[in-house]
């Protein structure tokens, strides 16, 4: 558990925001990084540290299959992604990132830009430091935890194949 | 039980004897796509570290989104497939020169009615249009993929969507699914699989169908299917050796949504800046000014987009203040199109044609919009900043609206006029 800022968008933010195609020509972690969310907060990537949760309305992710799009954000630190809801491309992407993905409008509708907060991914709860509230949420699905511990799919896969 | 398309397919698949929605099935793949990021998934696939790939024959891979390369890093992206194409013995591959993804899988039989598909991109749900399931993953499920040949997949809810009537002068499929995705909104059918019936769609071509599931995405759609029919048979028939039966619905399966359309009653849309449910009436955005209009892609860069732009020229020019740039989807739609006279024409008319790819499609190079330029396309997505500068705006329109647009300089109805 590591405590983060919030940092909130809108509805249907989409994967051409999150990293622009233009940027798609490296796979560099630090170069991703660098421009995540570039198109929609130009301090995002400046500002983010690790542990910071993103925080968006309906349909986050929506667009492209491109897996940079969730693991810029991981590169970033940004620990999870609460949405009301998720496209199914990019909710893939990133547990398979080890990113974990929350949908919870209640948690989203409690959370503003700069909250601090406290997130607990296997207790199911977000401590809003700066309003004192302690926000839960249901639990993801034991194998996509199982991703998540391991730190995504492919160590999870390498623990799998090992056995 | 009665079941959907999708769930018997997946029921296939995971050799289950039934699934419900929401389950979360174990599936075997039947066909694994990926285009350029290939070179991110061998990537990951080597970090597994499995030495071979689990079947060379039902991988498939075509080099279409930045062809010819268009820097350094995208040309050394490209030779880490090609190496790896050969180390791995993968037959079914395909160079820059071939086209794009969507549009060459079916052409070169790589799909065939009741397959699982995967692909490294998300218009995957284009193969939907032969009956069969296929749906976008990420690289690194697919390196996955490529090391197990599984991949776990939650059972859809699943749509219906009737389309009868018949299609007015000038409207076309890529109007009829713009105005569902107006409808349902871009997260409508989020997860679901989409299937789709009526005479319309038994009237549709191929290339038409494929438009529809192709944007079908754009909603959401995990999977958009059409229950194959004898066009698509016949389609396939040449192109593959394998059996071709159609997986089709049980008469009482459950639907959690049922839509009608009459799509007579359909005129000509554009979805505006910056998202694709902003559709609108062409109408209603007539008059506004374009820079750059495009006719390509795997939602619109057939044979049969290409003749309906074409008759938009009719013996005038593309305007003095437009570029219009033409893409044919794949080699051979290029062939067919040289051979029938259309590039020609196009290019007459003072159209740039580029080679077979997705080019300006998704803003990486062959057509970027600087700050302010709009654009009108035959494309699927609309996002900001996607071909280029932030302050830009793409207007998605069927390849009639593009090509009329390009010769008036302004966003046009082709229905207007008597000469259109
Ligand atoms: S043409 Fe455009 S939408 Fe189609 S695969 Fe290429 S980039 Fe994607």
């Amino acid at each position: 558990m590591v405590a983060g800022k919030v940092w909130k968008y809108g509805k249907d933010v989409n994967t051409d925001v999150i990293l622009p195609g233009r940027f798609l020509d490296s796979y560099e972690p630090e170069y991703l990084a660098s421009h995540a969310m570039e198109d929609l907060d130009k301090t995002f990537a400046k500002g983010v540290k690790k542990g910071d949760i993103v925080v968006a309305e309906t349909n986050f992710g929506c667009g492209s299959s491109r897996e940079q799009a969730a693991s810029c954000l991981g590169y970033c630190g940004v620990q999870a992604v609460v949405a009301k809801s998720f496209a199914r491309l990019f909710y893939r992407n990133a547990i398979n990132q080890g990113i974990a993905v929350i949908e919870s409008p209640e948690c989203v509708d409690a959370l503003s830009s700069g909250d601090e907060v406290d997130f607990d991914l296997k207790a199911g709860t977000i401590k809003n430091l700066t309003t004192g509230k302690t926000l839960s949420f249901r639990p993801l699905p034991a194998f996509v935890m199982e991703i998540l511990e391991a730190g995504g799919l492919v160590e999870h896969l390498k623990r799998k194949m090992a056995k | 039980m009665a079941h959907t398309i999708a769930e018997k397919i997946l029921m296939r698949a995971s050799g289950s004897k039934k699934v419900e929605p929401g389950e979360i099935v174990n599936a075997r793949v039947d066909v694994a796509m990926s285009h350029d990021n290939a070179a991110l998934v061998s990537k990951v696939f080597g970090e597994i570290g499995v030495p071979k790939v689990w079947d060379p024959s039902r991988i498939v891979i075509p080099i279409d989104h930045r062809v010819p390369a268009n820097n350094i890093k995208t040309a050394e992206g490209h030779v880490k497939i090609r190496n790896f194409v050969k180390k791995q013995g993968i037959k079914n591959f395909y160079d820059v020169r071939e086209g794009v993804c969507h549009q060459i899988m079916p052409e070169f039989g790589h799909v065939v009615p009741g397959d699982l598909i995967v692909g490294t991109d998300s218009h995957t749900t284009t193969y939907g249009a032969f009956g069969a399931l296929s749906t976008g993953i990420g690289a690194t499920e697919m390196a996955a993929v490529w090391a197990t040949g599984e991949l776990w997949l939650k059972v859809p809810e699943t749509f219906r969507i009737m389309l009868d009537g018949e299609l007015k002068e000038q409207v076309f499929a890529k109007d009829v699914i713009l105005q569902i995705i107006g409808d349902l909104t871009a997260e409508g059918a989020n997860y679901k699989s989409v299937e789709y019936y009526g005479k319309a769609v038994d009237a549709m071509s191929v290339g038409s169908r494929m438009t529809v599931t192709n944007m079908s995405m754009e909603m959401g759609a995990k999977c958009a299917i059409m229950p194959p029919d004898q066009k698509i048979f016949e389609y396939l028939k040449t192109r593959t050796d394998r059996k071709l039966a159609a997986v089709t619905a049980d008469k009482d399966a459950a639907y959690e949504k049922e839509l009608k359309y009459d799509v007579g009653r359909i005129g000509p849309k554009v979805a505006c800046p910056h998202a694709v449910d902003n559709v609108k009436n062409v109408e209603d955005v007539a008059g506004t000014e374009v820079h750059q209009a495009v006719l390509g892609s795997c939602t619109n860069g057939r044979i049969e987009d290409f003749k309906a732009g074409a008759r938009m020229l009719a013996g005038k020019n593309i305007h003095k203040n437009v570029r219009l740039i033409v893409a044919p989807a794949s080699r051979q739609v290029y062939l067919e199109a040289i051979e029938e006279g259309l590039i020609q024409r196009f290019v007459k008319a003072g159209a740039i044609v580029i080679n077979p790819g997705c080019g300006p499609c998704l803003g990486a190079h062959e057509g970027i919009l600087a700050a302010g330029e709009n654009c009108i396309s035959s494309t699927n997505r609309n996002f900001q900043g996607r071909m280029g500068d932030t302050a830009s705006n793409i207007y998605l329109a069927s390849p009639a609206t593009v090509v009329a647009s390009a010769v008036r300089g302004v966003i046009t109805d082709p229905r207007e006029g008597s000469t259109w």
